[in-house]
């Protein structure tokens, strides 16, 4: 059913499996060793942020909220699962080394080495409240979850309840995201502040196994979350209860004159796609080894925005493309192998100038193409918006709306 | 009889054994040429006692102006030349200067003071008595004492209140103390505080019963005053008590102890618990392999048998008693200046806030737009008074010229981001926030590009560096007034337009209701271009502002682009007064929090932040809401 | 004028690109990590340009062990994660056998596993916190036993200082080196009373209220100094602001650890004079060697107004000690020269030599310098050379681990328990 009416998730399912099995056959761990394992990480990551741009787009190109402060939920995913990997990890060489001494440890003993070993870079040993659960990777995964969909679920209540929206919604979101760095860049709040998390790539338990090996783990890992997650957006938003937050994003006071509870909608879009950023965080992270505050400065939330704007928003395949082509090109830009672009009088040294590039990229799109780069798959496609001179959405022009909606 | 005097004092600090310069320096070579303060001290004063030539020698080598010539003699630079350091020969040849350190200056200053106290040069008599704030000592009392007649009325009243407080400190008899201390009442300065806060310094001690001279501050009680770990700890510090176990012994005491895989027949293996270490370490006491821990009830006899207190450096009670009168006459006076204090602080930081923000806050209001480039012209209108104080080397001049230069820049700026981008968005505020985010990280990197990462100097000119107070707590830099007025200024200017005159009657018909203002025969476009110029040349200004009392950095807009939005939104919307009620509520804010919380000025802004969005939940459309055509949002 | 040095950089990077493909076998290959991009490029550029030219002069010299070096410069964006993405590229793809980089902390963080993981060689040339001795990295920067407790010790002892304010940024190395310094201090008698500590964020320009409780610190009559490890931008304001509220450094002297020539190098230095610096190197130091280091720096930047800084001169150290250690070992690969840097001897610029430790960190001479109104220091202060101390002395927990890779092939080796901690660094 799903299927028929969105023959494009078949084709983005096929592409990503595709693509994994290729990365793989040709990766150092199980293929030719053509494709280097700091490049199968990179596109590990990607993925992740295809996986959080797919959200951003369910909350905003659907929804019509326009979250500045997604990448927090991001980056508390990641958080959580770094606590565990920082703490197994730990452990594990606090038990090694204690093990030689004369006497045997007692478990607070333990705690202490392992408090010690952690915090010791930031002038403190004791395991701060928050760590409580650290031990545990299946308590640590719960909180994966429940952490940014709690923290998502409480600030969406607050903010919806009292109708704060538009522009006004996008202020609070990264006034929160600013507010949560700003915590977390404290020593005190038991975060490693500015420090944050590090090694996160040796994962407990597995030291002997290559990062070669675990890269590839960690990039089918990402690419079954984001198909998965796909399939769940496709699901959500082919149904009725996409057609309601598609109206809410249109005319939210006549869904609300409809009797639909406008709120109920938004905090549960609002809160399923923290959830699915934090998962996105938490496959990241392990793979990028290091998440410290600046992870969810305000301006992160907001090129995932920019990915979602440039990729097309609406369009699930359009946030997936606009957050690979853009975070790549975006590397492959800073990376230094961009050639240099010459003008004769000046020399454009991509470097310094592809921020400039980007934003003013960002401007065109957003003037000029809406649907961004997905509107050259819409173009294949034959999808085409109905012009509406920009009247509204609305009865008068009922016969277009399964169509508008769509397009 | 002047000449005299000094002569006079100098023999006072001379020893007996008097030397000529000459032979003082080539004694103390290495010395001189590598002082430390802590060693230093014996040769200044042989150099202060050696006559001929000694003042002059001491000054040049406070102003770093002694040198070393080629052949080892010590030389005064003058400019390019050099005399000889005793002779006063010229010299010749390269002389290499040499460096004393801050706090060698300091002594080199303390010494000169006896002979500069009476100088005919008011200006040395200034450095003599700013040299007696910093390091005074017992000797220059009587100096002091003797020069108190000053032709110089405002030294003069200095000098009185330096011999006072030098009698505070030094004088032998506890009576003159007193007098000197109660006549500092009601004076909140902080030289006083640090002459009297010295006196009612304490030390804690415990002993078997207090000694009977003692000037006892208080006594303690055990478990109201301190907690008996502290008290037992006092104990065993003053050796009147055993230590208590700590874990760290109980186990290396265990470890060292270990026979046949065994402690006190406890098997090693067990001993993962505390509790089962505790029962091997008795095992152990109880065989007495280690010495027994000091146990409960010991440390209660202990504790039992001894007295704690507070007993003040100071001997002389009289002088304690006067020194801690004066100062709680002072506490009430302090608390009130500190509050004044930290609401001028909170006004300075709100008028920053104010200025920032209230461009935004007029665009807002008039276009519904968020212009998230707005950061980027208040460091565009930075960077236009970089550039002027480049070409214009007159600090007030470039000012001048500055601020309407980067008024027009940023207008122009702001004029031209309307045309091209904001108006084809017209019905689309989330998509303007974008595109205007677009913008200003273009124009961030541009200014990186230009201006490279580093920050720039924006120098204000003189008459604006300095502070404004009153009496000693009470003090806030005139940058910070000058940015207040500024803010005032701008407050009116904004008023005047929208109340007055044409421009401003559109621009309120537009808010209100753009439909109906067309209709009237109003532009809305151009009404929102033209304000959007305003808004953005007010930007620029405020960037000057920012630049003056901070720095010039690419990163300046969006230091400030947060609380802006947060001011404005708080505010409410397209409202003048509602801008300044939340510039004064997250300026109030920040300041009280800091206030709470002194050490982490960054907690401050968290919970500042924290604050504001839970009082969005209450307030959603502000202070001051508006009415118009964004009152359903 | 960045977009000048970056396009510099720029074609210089692209010359070395293009040499490579015909010198391949005939080269060794060293990494250069730090960001030409985002917020570190300002200070970590110069870093770059200084292993560019420490790279031409060797080649000139005739390159080591008969082959030229070849330098891969990769830029990391100010990006922490992106430092250790860099850093697995440039050993597992590029194969270099060495690389200089890194400046903050976080950075250093991002990177040592994966240094460690494939055995690679970093040389780290910054002044940080301590703390940390790993077997794949050679710390050319000061410890903090080489910076900060050498720079109290003055300011108790020739300043006179009696009450101290520890303001900082909010970061871990202000963190840690005020931890140290606390501890430090309290060791030599001081009361919690008179320490007063404050941590601010980066870039923070509202400084009133700070200074005016510095100010207010002085009412008890005791002598106050501040110790400062504000970082970069945010001196600006503070500096403004102390000149604003009339205090001289007379009055309170700051002792700055993160203020050198290049942060102050087109600055207005009005306010600053007389204020202090700890570093190990300064521009002004009157010796033979770096009048010559200052006059190639000049040459090869084509740019006489460009200053030298301190780890500029830790990078230069460490890149010589690479080289003597490679000569020395007669290999690039990394545990021979791992085993042949320690003991090595290279002069520094300040006149005296620069010994590896067996924990990987250096001798260094403590110099503290007071600000002039040109921008440069005057040296009020030299000390010999100083061991540096990866595990500081006046931390309970850290003063029993010590760190020995060629005795006791351990990084945190438990003197108390006779143990090796940990093998691999615990980030």
């Amino acid at each position: 059913m799903l299927i028929r009416k969105y023959p494009s998730v078949l084709i983005f399912l096929a592409v990503l499996a595709i693509f994994t099995l290729v990365v793989t056959i040709m990766s150092q761990a199980y293929g030719t060793g053509a494709i280097p394992t700091s490049t199968v990480k990179l596109f590990g990551k990607t993925l992740c942020l295809a996986l959080a741009a797919l959200a951003m787009d369910l909350v905003w190109g659907y929804a019509g909220i326009l979250s500045l402060g997604h990448m927090a939920f991001f980056a508390l995913g990641g958080y959580m699962i770094g606590m565990w990997l920082m703490y197994a990890r730990t452990e594990e060489i606090v038990t090694a080394t204690l093990a030689n001494a004369p006497i045997p440890a007692t478990p607070d003993e333990v705690q202490q080495g392992i408090a010690g070993q952690i915090f010791g870079v930031v002038g403190s040993t004791d395991l701060p409240l928050t760590w409580t659960f650290a031990g545990d990777l299946k308590i640590q995964l719960l909180l994966v979850l429940l952490v940014p969909g709690l923290f998502a679920f409480l600030f969406g209540w607050l903010a919806f309840r009292s109708r704060v929206n538009g522009v006004y919604l996008s202020i609070l979101t990264q006034a929160m995201t600013l507010a949560l760095a700003l915590w977390l860049f404290q020593n005190d709040s038991g975060f490693r502040g500015n420090n944050g998390l590090s090694g996160l790539q040796n994962i407990p338990g597995l030291t002997d196994v290559p990062q070669s090996t675990i890269s590839i783990w960690f990039l089918w890992a990402s690419a079954l979350a984001l198909g998965l997650a796909y399939i769940l957006a496709s699901w959500l938003v082919s149904g009725k209860f996409g057609s309601v937050i598609r109206a809410i994003r249109d005319d939210e006071a006549r869904v609300r004159f409809l009797g639909y509870s406008v709120e109920g909608y938004k905090l549960f879009i609002f809160t399923l796609t923290a959830m699915i950023c934090a998962i996105a965080g938490a496959l990241y992270y392990p793979q990028a080894g290091i998440i410290n505050p600046a992870e969810l400065a305000p301006i992160a939330s907001i090129y995932l925005a920019v990915w979602v704007a440039i990729g097309g928003r609406g369009r699930l395949y359009g946030a997936v493309i606009g957050a690979i082509f853009v975070s790549l090109l975006s590397s492959w830009f800073t990376g230094g192998k961009a050639p240099d672009g010459n003008l004769g009088f000046y020399t454009i040294n991509w470097v310094d100038w592809w921020q400039v590039l980007l934003g003013v990229a960002f401007v065109l799109v957003t003037l000029f193409a809406p649907r961004g780069l997905s509107s050259i798959i819409d173009a294949v496609a034959g999808l085409r918006h109905p012009m509406r001179r920009g009247k509204d959405l609305g009865p008068d022009l009922g016969a277009l709306r399964e169509k508008e909606a769509e397009a | 009889m002047r000449r005299l005097l000094f002569c006079l004092l100098l023999l006072i600090a001379a020893p007996a054994w008097a030397q000529d310069l000459q032979s003082v320096l080539d004694a103390n070579r290495d010395q001189i040429e590598k002082p430390s303060r802590q060693t230093i001290g014996p040769v200044i004063a042989e150099i202060a006692a050696s006559g001929e030539g000694a003042v002059a020698f001491l000054e040049a080598w406070g102003d770093r102006r002694v040198g070393v010539t080629d052949d080892g003699r010590f030389a005064i630079i003058d400019g390019d030349a050099a005399a000889d350091a005793v002779t006063g020969a010229a010299v010749a040849g390269d002389v290499k200067a040499l460096k004393p350190n801050s706090g060698v200056r300091g002594l080199i200053a303390a010494a000169l003071v006896p002979a500069q106290l009476a100088d005919p040069d008011t200006a040395r008599r200034r450095a003599a008595l700013d040299a007696l704030g910093r390091d005074a000592t017992a000797e220059h009392l009587p100096a002091l004492r003797a020069s108190l007649d000053d032709p110089d009325p405002g030294l003069a009243a200095r000098k009185t209140r330096l011999e006072r407080l030098l009698t505070v400190r030094f004088d032998p008899d506890p009576a003159a103390r007193v007098a000197a201390i109660e006549s500092f009442a009601g004076d909140t300065g902080a030289d006083v505080q640090a002459a009297l806060n010295p006196l009612l310094s304490t030390t804690r001690i415990a002993a078997t019963e207090l000694p009977a001279d003692a000037n006892i501050a208080r006594n303690l009680g055990v478990g109201s005053d301190l907690t008996r770990e502290e008290a037992y700890r006092l104990l065993v510090d003053a050796e009147l008590a055993r230590p208590r176990l700590s874990d760290a012994e109980q186990k290396s005491a265990l470890s060292a102890n270990i026979s046949d895989g065994q402690v006190g027949n406890i098997p090693v293996a067990n001993l993962d618990s505390p509790d089962a270490r505790d029962r091997a370490y008795r095992a152990l006491a109880a065989a007495g392999t280690v010495r027994p821990a000091a146990s409960a009830d010991d440390v209660d006899a202990a504790l039992e048998s001894h007295v704690f207190a507070d007993i003040y450096d100071e001997p002389s009670a009289e002088v304690t008693d006067a020194a801690r009168g004066t100062l709680n006459g002072l506490v009430f006076r302090e608390r009130a200046q500190q509050s004044v204090d930290i609401t001028l602080d909170a006004l300075s930081l709100a008028s920053i806030y104010f200025l920032a923000a209230i461009g935004l806050a007029i665009t807002f209001g008039v276009m519904g737009v968020i212009n998230m480039a707005h950061g980027e012209f208040i460091m565009m209108g930075a960077y236009t008074g970089y550039v002027v104080q480049g070409f214009i080397a007159n600090k007030t001049v470039s000012l001048i010229v500055a601020l309407p230069a980067a008024f027009i820049v940023t207008a122009l700026a702001g004029i031209v981001l309307y045309r091209l981008v904001i108006r084809h968005l017209a019905k689309r505020p989330l998509e303007t926030l974008l595109a205007t985010f677009g913008v200003s990280i273009a124009l961030q990197q541009l200014a990186k590009n230009i201006f490279g990462t580093q920050a720039r100097p924006l120098t204000a000119p003189d008459w604006l560096g300095g502070s404004v107070g009153f009496g000693e707590i009470i003090s806030i830099s005139t940058i910070r007034v000058a940015i207040f007025v500024l803010a005032l200024l701008f407050l009116c200017l904004f008023l005047y337009i929208t109340k007055r005159t044409r421009m401003g009657l559109n621009m309120r018909a537009v808010t209100q209701n753009p439909g109906m203002a067309a209709s009237m025969g109003i532009n809305p476009d151009r009404v929102a271009m033209l304000t959007f110029g305003l808004g953005s040349g007010i930007a620029g200004i405020a960037g000057v502002a920012i630049g003056l009392f901070a720095k010039v950095t690419s990163e300046l807009g969006s230091d400030y682009i947060v609380q802006s939005f947060m001011t404005v939104v708080v505010g409410g919307v397209g409202n003048i007064w509602g801008t300044l009620a939340g510039a004064a509520m997250i300026g109030g804010l920040q300041k009280g929090i800091e206030v709470l919380n002194p050490a982490n000025t960054l907690a401050a802004q968290t919970w500042m932040i924290l604050f504001i969005i839970i009082f969005i939940q209450f307030r959603p459309r502000g202070i001051f809401p508006t009415r118009g055509r964004f009152v359903e949002g | 004028m960045t977009g000048l040095k970056s396009i510099m950089a720029g074609s210089a990077l692209g010359l070395l690109l293009a040499g490579s493909a015909w010198a391949q076998d005939d080269t060794i290959k060293i990494g250069v990590l730090h960001s030409l991009s985002g917020t570190m490029a300002i200070s970590e550029t110069t870093l770059k340009d200084t292993v560019l030219m420490m790279v031409e002069q060797q080649n000139a010299k005739g390159g080591v062990l008969g082959k030229q070096i070849e330098a891969v410069v990769v830029d990391p964006a100010s990006d922490w994660p992106l430092f250790a993405e860099k850093a697995r590229e440039l050993i597992s793809d590029q194969g270099v056998d060495a690389i200089f980089g890194c400046w903050t902390s976080v950075s250093r963080k991002s990177v040592l596993p994966v240094i460690e993981e494939l055995n690679g060689l970093l040389f780290y040339p910054v002044q940080y916190e301590g703390e940390e001795s790993s077997k794949n990295v050679i710390y050319t920067g000061a410890a903090p036993n080489q910076q900060a407790i050498p720079a109290v010790d003055y300011m108790r002892d020739e300043l006179g200082v009696e009450k101290w304010a520890l303001l900082g940024t909010d970061y871990v190395y202000p963190r840690t080196t005020n931890t140290i310094l606390e501890a430090y201090l309290k060791d030599n008698g001081t009361t919690q009373d008179d320490i007063f500590v404050n941590y601010t964020p980066f870039g923070h320009s509202d400084w009133s209220k700070i200074v005016a409780d510095v100010v207010a610190l002085g009412k008890d009559g005791k002598k106050v100094g501040v110790v400062s490890t504000i970082n970069g931008d945010a001196n600006v304001g503070f500096y403004k602001e102390l000149a604003a509220a009339g205090v001289s450094a007379d009055d309170i002297p700051v002792m700055a650890f993160s203020v050198g020539e290049e942060e102050l190098s087109g600055l207005d230095t009005a306010n600053l004079v007389g204020h202090l610096a700890a570093w190990n190197y300064f521009e002004s130091a009157d010796t033979p060697e770096n009048a010559a280091f200052i006059e190639e720096w000049h040459k090869f930047t084509g740019d006489d107004k460009r200053v030298t800084n301190d780890p500029m001169e830790a990078t230069m150290i460490g890149f010589n000690a690479w080289v003597a250690a490679v000569e020395k070992a007669g290999s690039t690969d990394t545990d021979a020269v791992l085993d042949a840097i320690v003991g090595v001897e290279v002069p520094n610029l300040t006149g005296t030599m620069a010994t590896v430790l067996p924990n990987h960190h250096l001798t260094k001479p403590v110099l503290i310098g007071e600000i002039r109104d040109d921008g440069q220091f005057d040296i009020v202060s030299e000390t010999d050379p100083v061991p540096g101390d990866a595990w500081t002395d006046f931390l309970p927990e850290s003063a029993v681990l010590d760190a020995d890779w060629p005795g006791k092939e351990c990084g945190m080796f438990n003197t108390d328990t006779n143990s090796c901690v940990q093998l691999q660094s615990n980030y």
